[in-house]
């Protein structure tokens, strides 16, 4: 299963990110996870909210670039060495992390965010060594 | 010092005399060689026989760019191509470039006024001259170089590009002049001061043009390194280089009459202007065989002083160029026209066809970026999705425009939409 993540394209201008925050806090939509990606001139918003699509509406609608990608939402054990293990598996099947960003909750549990050079491969990788990833809707649920 | 005396002092009645005789030939000649003229021409019911004199010039029809460019690349030719020795091409307005062709004897004559302005620089054989102007289908570079030859002058032909070998030829060498943008001569004063060579050169005139300066800025190279800065003017569509320069008295800009015949024109009525009063810069060619202009407009605005210099000279002389009719950028010594941004952007389909230029002077040397803004669907959630299409835009630019320009990816809708004449270029340089 995968996630569906926002991205937002923002100019580095000043306000430009928290016009971004404003929209999502009026239409109501929580922010779960973020990452921005920055050069020089501009920056790439990547964020797991509860309601991706409507969170691109209101930001189109708002004047924003914006789109949505699947990516893999992951949970791992809260203990170290964990990731290693994961990305290991990934690595060892050529598939490359284009980023990857954390997405952590109170409790036991941590999730990772990440892109992969192929989504599909990747999920069977996780599948055969016994690894759950996330959707949207399972994303809903966690507080 | 005057390179040809006769010609650059003769009175103003027998130089008026001269040109008549030239012109009325100019007119013959491209009216019984150039469709273009004969039918612009007929449909005025104007013959060649009506052209007496230069009082009679106002009767002929004008010449533009768009006409060059119209008859790209030959058609304005009025000798057959294999009178023609030499071709230049400058940018045109839509990415079409201007080609211009010269005979054998139009080279001797380019020669001929660019040695009258390197010897208004002081210029003579027992110096060394580094022309670094770029070499190839522009004209600063061969059109100063075969000047430079033409005065016996020892010629460096550095064109341009490294800036590391020419401050050092400069110093080992012992050159005593250079022809390049004024814009490049500071940038290379500031790099003789880095490298602590500025004391070791033995240089003493420079020789500037290919873009506007402003009169401060030839004071600041003089003052800078100890030399005599000299402002030389012409266009690639009107043989090059050469077409006018100033004295030692800096006092305006000696036109070579006796090849050009200027006008100043009201740019909204295109009447000619009192004596002193700005205008257009028109230029008629009645002594040029492979590309004969009549009338051709410049779109520089300038005024002109028909008053002797103090020099000596008779010669008409322009002002301060004081601006463009047109919405023409010189960038880097390059001629530039918004228009080609636009024609080079409709192929990059990721991005919307709104643009802005902004044109600015830093470290001396003009920059460029052009924004464009990213079309939503072609968004990428990565970083190198951008900086893969910027590259590539980049090079699209590049082609088109012949000079490198930072590309700035900015949010649709982001750049100002104007309801009137669109504004597309913001020059910070202030140039004129």
């Amino acid at each position: 299963m995968v996630a569906k993540q926002l991205s937002v394209f923002i100019e580095n201008r000043q306000g430009r990110l928290h016009e971004v925050l404003d929209v999502l806090k009026l239409n109501k939509i929580n922010i779960l996870s973020l990452s921005l990606a920055d050069t020089t001139e501009y920056g790439l918003l990547r964020l797991i909210v509860n309601d991706p699509e409507k969170g691109k509406d209101k930001l189109t609608f708002a004047g924003f670039s914006t789109m949505t990608t699947d990516v893999l939402v992951i949970k791992i054990d809260h203990k170290a060495g964990s990731l290693q293990g994961l990305l290991e598996n990934l690595s060892d099947r050529g598939i490359n992390i284009e980023y990857m960003y954390g997405l952590s909750v109170d409790g036991e549990d941590a999730f990772v965010v990440l892109k992969t050079s192929d989504l599909e491969e990747a999920l069977q990788t996780l599948k055969k060594i016994g690894v759950t990833t996330l959707s949207t809707e399972d994303l809903k649920d966690i507080k | 010092m005057i390179w040809n005396k006769e010609i650059e002092c003769m009175s103003r009645d027998e130089l008026s005399a001269l040109q008549s005789e030239r012109l009325v030939k100019t007119v013959k000649h491209v009216y019984d060689n150039v469709a273009f003229y004969r039918k612009k021409m007929d449909a005025i019911g104007l013959l060649p026989g009506d052209i007496k004199g230069v009082e009679d010039i106002t009767k002929l029809p004008f010449t533009t760019k768009d006409d060059l460019r119209d008859n790209y690349p030959f058609g304005l030719f009025a000798v057959p191509h294999s009178e023609i020795v030499r071709v230049h091409a400058s940018s045109g307005t839509t990415g079409k470039a201007t080609v211009v062709g010269y005979t054998e004897k139009d080279i001797d004559i380019w020669s001929e006024c660019v040695a009258r302005c390197l010897t208004m620089a002081g210029v003579t054989k027992d110096d060394i001259i580094q022309v670094a102007y770029g070499y190839g289908l522009f004209t600063g570079g061969l059109g100063a170089h075969y000047g430079a030859e033409k005065v016996k002058a020892m010629v460096v032909p550095m064109s341009t590009g490294n800036s590391k070998k020419l401050t050092t030829m400069m110093v080992d060498f012992g050159a005593t002049a250079i022809a390049c943008t004024p814009s490049y001569l500071l940038y290379l004063s500031e790099v003789l001061e880095q490298e602590g060579l500025k004391d070791k050169i033995k240089l003493k005139a420079a020789i500037c043009g290919a873009e506007p300066w402003t009169e401060k800025m030839r004071k600041d190279i003089e003052s800078r390194l100890n030399i005599n800065a000299f402002d030389i003017y012409g266009l690639s569509e009107v043989m090059g280089p050469g077409v006018a320069c100033d004295c030692i008295y800096h006092n305006g800009l000696h036109v070579c009459e006796d090849h050009f015949l200027p006008e100043i024109l009201n740019s909204d009525t295109l009447k000619t202007q009192k004596q002193g009063e700005l205008g257009e810069l028109v230029f008629t060619t009645i002594t040029i065989q492979g590309l004969p202009l009549i009338r051709y407009r410049t779109k520089d605005l300038t005024n002109i002083d028909y008053s002797t210099c103090e020099c000596g000279r008779t010669s008409a002389r322009l002002g301060r160029f004081k601006g463009r009719v047109d919405d023409m950028l010189i960038i880097r010594g390059v001629n530039i026209f918004p228009s080609q941004v636009e024609a080079a952007l409709v192929n990059v389909k990721e991005v919307s066809p709104h643009y802005m230029m902004i044109v600015d002077r830093v470290n001396n040397l003009d920059t460029l970026e052009i924004q464009v803004e990213l079309k939503t669907e072609y968004l990428t959630d990565e970083i190198k999705g951008i900086e893969k299409l910027t590259a590539k835009i980049g090079q699209v630019i590049n082609q088109a425009l012949g000079i490198s320009a930072k590309i700035k990816i900015v949010e649709p809708n982001s750049l100002k939409r104007s309801e009137g004449k669109a504004v597309h270029v913001i020059d910070n340089r202030k140039i004129f």
